[in-house]
């Protein structure tokens, strides 16, 4: 496997119940970049960032085929623990989701959950994933607060913050912007740019303006199937398919 | 003009219950207050001996107090584990089809009557509590806290999980999502979160258990001595009421007594309501929801 590749998804299909939500998908997603599925909504590109830290287990009736590569190593293989690929390829959804309790124990949760006890070390953790996430200036003195006290764009970096803690390798957004007025996404976009220097980064997003400013690859889905992947300055200037270019001029969607 | 006339007959119908609650009380208030012209309010409440038809009668409710607070604290320790039990396990382990079927099935044990799980205690229980702990009668605060309890299961049942299921899934997922396993989620996270709710049924349970009348009436034994233990026949004071009030002559210094200790069990089960729902106040917007 390329060295380059973070993430690979072999023929993958994925039904729910008996409607099929992913037709053969295969795509690579690159170390270091931020990679952008766009698509119109029951596209099956939320469906597919799920498979990716095997969140899609939650929902009952389902079936998968095809594989998925993380580091080369199947995830969904049965000796694989579900728990360890989200570990590594950590999530931030649609709305954000701070748990009720405070700043403080919102991030450590990850880390205490994980069978760290070292009170220190949690400290240290939590401040640098909320330095990470551009946070820590806002709420350094109130880390004891709920975190439900904080705005929509604050919560979200929290969440972000929440998945860097446990040293996640991998982050997944859901659209994470739906719910945020133009201020807190601008900010977390720009937190997207700085963190993929470390991190893999994959972005849902309804968005087309959002994928072109932030992504360096954009993949677009329509009814299951991936139509067109490549650069986002390609895809954007010159789409080889011609459903790519309807979506992204839109026409539809 | 018309539609002016549906909202004054709805407005009339909505105002009826309150008419009726504000009714209760001052009969309550108004049929309770001579007895403290005769015995002061400490003695009454604290006093031992319950000996309404004495030719020199007591009216000391502690022995009625006490075996309520038994009766409903036993009841407590049944219904409880099972009914947070079961509504953990529906809410987690039952898949949808096993839920289903159950959660109506628990739902249905609110439905039978109390009269009929008087019978079963009376039936069933009684002569094996009597064999079991080689007592002189099975009718006792342990036979009452039994049935109370299984009667109670459904409330807390039902509400614990109302109460998990307003945990917002995302809490679940965002769990998940850091590396949690599902053990951990559920005890870290769920449970926490739907905490308050959990103690809300607790309390509506507790209060289904201390205004239950006709069960404890047959299974709890009538005796109006301070109980001390289990295993000895109490008389709790939903129980005193229904069997004397029939024998008091109205307007009696033991009739004021009896709805005196209406008036007691009202205030008790209103605050543990009023608690109730402040909790579950609280809850709806510690999760966010609408207050």
């Amino acid at each position: 496997m390329d060295s380059g590749i973070k993430i690979k998804s072999e023929n993958v299909d994925f039904f729910y119940g008996k409607t099929q939500a992913l037709k053969n998908i295969n795509l690579d997603i690159y170390k270091n970049q931020v990679t952008a599925i766009i698509g119109p909504s029951g596209c099956g590109k939320s469906t597919f960032i799920r498979l990716l830290n095997r969140m899609n287990e939650l929902v009952p009736n389902t079936a998968l085929s095809g594989k998925i590569y993380l580091d080369g190593m199947d995830i969904f293989d049965p000796f694989v623990d579900a728990v360890e690929i989200r570990r590594q390829v950590g999530m931030v959804f649609q709305k954000p989701n701070p748990f009720p309790k405070s700043i403080f124990d919102n991030i450590s949760y990850g880390l205490k959950v994980n069978g760290i006890k070292d009170r220190s070390f949690i400290e240290e953790k939590v401040e640098w994933s909320l330095k990470k996430a551009a946070l820590w200036l806002e709420v350094k003195d109130r880390l004891c607060d709920s975190a439900l006290k904080l705005s929509g764009g604050q919560q979200q970096r929290l969440c972000i913050a929440r998945s860097l803690a446990v040293e996640s390798k991998v982050i997944l957004f859901d659209e994470p912007c739906a719910s945020l007025d133009p201020i807190s996404t601008a900010k977390i976009e720009e937190l997207i740019t700085e963190l993929k220097k470390e991190y893999t980064i994959v972005i849902v997003t309804h968005n087309m303006q959002q994928a072109a400013r932030v992504s360096d690859y954009t993949a677009f889905f329509l009814m299951g199937e991936l139509i067109e992947f490549g650069k986002t300055q390609d895809i954007f200037t010159k789409p080889k398919d011609p459903k790519t270019e309807a979506y992204i001029t839109g026409r539809f969607g | 003009m018309k539609e002016k006339l549906y909202k004054w007959i709805f407005t009339v119908l909505a105002f009826t219950s309150l008419i009726f609650l504000i009714g209760i009380v001052i009969v309550l208030f108004k049929e309770a207050l001579p007895i403290f012209q005769k015995v002061k309010l400490l003695e009454f409440i604290l006093g031992k001996a319950w000996y309404p038809t004495y030719s020199t009668p007591e009216f000391g409710i502690l022995p009625l107090i006490l075996a309520s607070i038994w009766v409903t604290f036993g009841a407590i320790l049944v219904c409880v584990p099972l009914g947070v039990g079961s509504a953990l396990y529906l809410h987690e382990l039952a898949g949808y089809k096993q839920r289903a079927i159950l959660k109506p099935l628990i739902e249905l044990l609110a439905s039978i009557p109390s009269v009929v799980y008087g019978f079963f205690g009376m039936v069933i229980l009684t002569p094996l509590l009597q064999i079991l702990f080689h007592l002189p009668t099975g009718l006792t605060a342990l036979n009452a806290s039994l049935v109370l309890g299984v009667m109670a299961i459904p409330t807390v049942c039902s509400f614990a999980d109302d109460a998990l299921n307003y945990v917002p899934k995302s809490f679940r997922e965002a769990s998940f999502a850091v590396g949690a396993n599902r053990w951990q989620t559920l005890t870290q996270v769920v449970i926490p979160a739907a905490g308050s709710g959990i103690s809300t049924a607790i309390i509506l349970g507790m209060s289904r258990a201390i205004g239950e009348t006709m069960t404890v009436l047959m299974v709890a034994g009538g005796a109006a001595v301070i109980p001390h233990s289990f295993l000895e026949p109490v008389r709790p004071m939903t129980a005193a009421i229904a069997a004397e009030m029939g024998e008091a002559p109205m307007g009696g210094l033991h009739y004021h007594a009896l709805f005196a200790i209406a008036l007691i069990l009202f205030l008790t089960t209103f605050v543990f309501n009023i608690i109730a729902e402040i909790i579950s106040r609280r809850f709806r917007i510690k999760l966010g929801l609408s207050g």
